[in-house]
């Protein structure tokens, strides 16, 4: 059994955090590697999995959503998972985690709410104490997840410090794990932050990908020629791209939030239009100023809009595995609505990102493509603001 | 430079005092304040200080030392401005160890071999990145050592016999040693004794102990020093007299000087 976990990738990565949550982060590797190699965790991680989340989740081939005859585009249904999005796959494991290591408490930092939905849900169901820390600004565009948040017995704490967005709640449950790791768990919801959270959440992330790849080789038999992902802390992205990073033959492409444009100050672009240095725990891609102050980040997505990126995305980024690239707000209204009408599914604004892109491949195909999107999750959460948006004539401001 | 750490703290035990060491953010409310601020530190009787670069994210940071940082940020303070003030300060009094505590992302965004040469110019005598623990501090260490600065670190409540040897081995200086778990400020009492890891440092070499986190009172002082530290630090405390005053930088001064020397006073033994 492996003792220890690389916690870098590359030059990306490693456990930039206080001394004092360094026991432990240490603690929860040692637990991880443990459960790995343990047949009842596994077995009562894909029984959750299956006949709670509802796993496997389809792919669906579209059947008007793709612009060009040449381009098939799939989807991987991760809105049909329980909760709505992949973030229950990966609360899953880690709750289980924080019972093995008898914890009774959990933290956790939302964005868009659907962390935190899924960090409710699994604590109900395991009889754990749930705290929830939110952005104030994300509390008022995500009123349904807080309320979803607060049915199913967590405590949602509104983070009005700094920009009262994601990377504020972050820093407020790190705040807290420092003087309650004795008896809760960080459970943090991305592929990002410090060693191991970018390989645990990965490795509880990547039955996506391996789904994904057995289905489409079942319906088209070969791989895709593309795979495509939004990417904001980057758990979606890498759950599906890792079982294909092998396949060399598979363009990986992550899609961040372009906001209002890379040319402008308010988008999430961290890999496009940032640089290196270190958020939360992680060396990474950052939006940062010359001195190192971070800054804000922006988009119309609550789970996109986010400064830095798991640390594995700087790495496959870095030497060219995948390749990121950003849509903006409209970009991703005009997806959300095209996959509405064309398909009958509303898509989280954060997948929009990813379909967007998708629908630029697809138009620029010139032979038979096969393109298969990550539909990380489902758009209830997000009606209220996109029927603000409309009304106001469809231009996100 | 950490020279000036041995000379204080050869010169207390000859006094028989702990160390009394005073924390604020560079910069708060402004900088011309802040070097007042710091004078004033001094001229009450700090025997060392430990001096913030404002952040945006200082996670290891309370309530109180986070709007200290707004506060300095919100003024336009740049790293750059920091190392002019401390310039200024180090003309002030050639003697007092000063000691940088800041976080990574800043270093790293200087470059870490002009920031520690930066360091070494004007007269810095320790460095603490906060949200570098041991286990990432290798290059931290070299490039600090390669230009005389003292790296310091924490030693955890919760840290075993092997982590606290590590913090021995590597700390120069002093050690920054945790009155309890969380994060800076008197919203939580420090949590003494500390006895078993001060004798568990002894035992390992370690640079001379400071504690630090929740010491907020004279008494506080008092007990770091009767179980065995060699000084206790207190920043949340200092900062919450700015807080209160920023509107009267006169009686601000009065009270910080008068906090000051009560705590000072608190460190014979």
């Amino acid at each position: 059994m492996k003792q220890h976990l690389d916690a870098y990738f590359g030059e990306f990565g490693g456990m930039f955090v206080p001394e004092l949550l360094v026991p432990a982060l240490e603690q929860l590797e040692q637990e991880f590697i443990k459960s790995q190699n343990d047949p009842e965790f596994q077995k009562e991680f894909q029984q959750l999995l299956n006949e709670y989340a509802g796993r496997p989740t389809p792919l669906t081939l579209t059947r008007n959503f793709s612009p060009n005859p040449l381009a098939k585009i799939y989807l991987k249904r991760e809105d049909l998972l329980h909760g709505g999005a992949h973030k229950t796959n990966q609360v899953l494991g880690q709750a289980l985690l924080t019972k093995r290591m008898g914890k009774k408490r959990v933290i956790a930092e939302t964005g868009a709410g659907q962390h935190g939905v899924a960090t409710a849900l699994a604590c109900a169901l395991l009889g754990l104490e749930c705290k929830i820390y939110m952005g104030a600004k994300d509390c008022e565009r995500q009123q349904p997840n807080v309320f979803r948040m607060k049915l199913m017995g967590a405590e949602v704490i509104p983070v009005d410090a700094g920009s009262g967005t994601l990377k504020d709640a972050v820093n407020e449950a790190l705040r807290d794990w420092s003087a309650s790791y004795d008896d809760s768990h960080y459970l943090l919801g991305t592929a990002a932050g410090p060693h191991p959270f970018p390989t645990i959440v990965r490795e509880f992330q990547k039955m996506i990908g391996e789904e994904a790849k057995q289905q489409i080789i079942k319906a088209e038999g070969k791989l895709p020629d593309y795979v495509v992902a939004c990417v904001g802390g980057g758990s979606n992205a890498i759950g599906m791209f890792n079982d294909f990073i092998e396949e060399e033959s598979v363009k990986l492409v992550g899609v961040e939030p372009g906001g209002h444009g890379l040319s402008t100050l308010k988008h999430g672009a961290t890999i496009c239009k940032g640089t290196k240095g270190v958020l939360h725990g992680a060396m990474t891609y950052i939006m940062q100023d010359e001195d190192g102050q971070i800054e804000e980040s922006y988009s119309v997505s609550a789970g996109l809009d986010y400064p830095g990126v798991g640390p594995q995305h700087a790495y496959l980024h870095d030497t060219g595995r995948a390749e990121y690239v950003a849509a903006n707000d409209d970009d991703a209204l005009d997806a959300f609505q095209r996959l509405c009408r064309c398909e009958g599914i509303i898509p989280a604004l954060e997948s929009s990102h990813a379909l967007a892109y998708a629908l630029k491949l697809a138009e620029a195909a010139t032979e038979e493509t096969v393109i298969v999107v990550n539909l990380s999750g489902r758009g209830d959460k997000d009606l209220a603001h996109v029927h603000r948006v409309l009304e106001q004539g469809g231009h996100y401001e | 430079m950490s020279k000036r750490y041995s000379q204080l703290f050869a010169n207390l035990a000859e006094k028989n005092q702990g160390a009394f060491v005073p924390f604020v953010t560079i910069g708060d409310p402004n900088l011309e304040l802040s070097f007042e601020i710091i004078k004033t530190l001094i001229d009450a009787g700090a025997d060392a200080l430990e001096l913030g670069i404002p952040y945006s994210d200082p996670v290891a940071d309370g309530p109180t030392i986070q709007k200290a940082n707004i506060r300095a940020l919100e003024s336009d303070v740049s790293p750059s401005d920091c190392f002019d003030l401390l310039k200024k300060v180090r003309e002030y009094n050639s003697d007092i160890p000063i000691g940088l505590l800041l976080y990574s992302n800043l270093v790293f965004a200087k470059g870490l071999d002009a920031f520690y040469q930066s360091c070494q110019q004007i007269g810095i005598d320790s460095v603490l990145v906060a949200d570098v623990p041991t286990r990432e501090s290798k290059v931290f260490c070299s490039v600090a050592k390669q230009y005389d600065i003292a790296p310091i670190f924490i030693a955890p409540p919760n840290g075993n016999e092997d982590k606290l040897k590590q913090v021995a081995e590597l700390g120069q200086g002093y050690t920054y040693l945790l009155s309890r778990a969380g994060v800076t400020g008197t919203e939580t009492e420090a949590n003494m004794p500390v006895e078993g890891i001060i004798n568990s440092l002894k035992s390992f070499n370690a640079p001379p102990s400071l504690l630090g986190f929740g010491i907020s009172k004279p008494e506080h002082v008092k007990v770091a020093i009767e179980s065995g530290a060699d000084g206790a630090i207190s920043g949340s405390a200092v900062v919450k007299i700015i807080e209160d005053n920023l509107d009267n930088p006169t009686k601000l001064l009065a009270q910080l000087g008068e906090f000051i020397s009560s705590m000072k006073a608190a460190t014979q033994r």
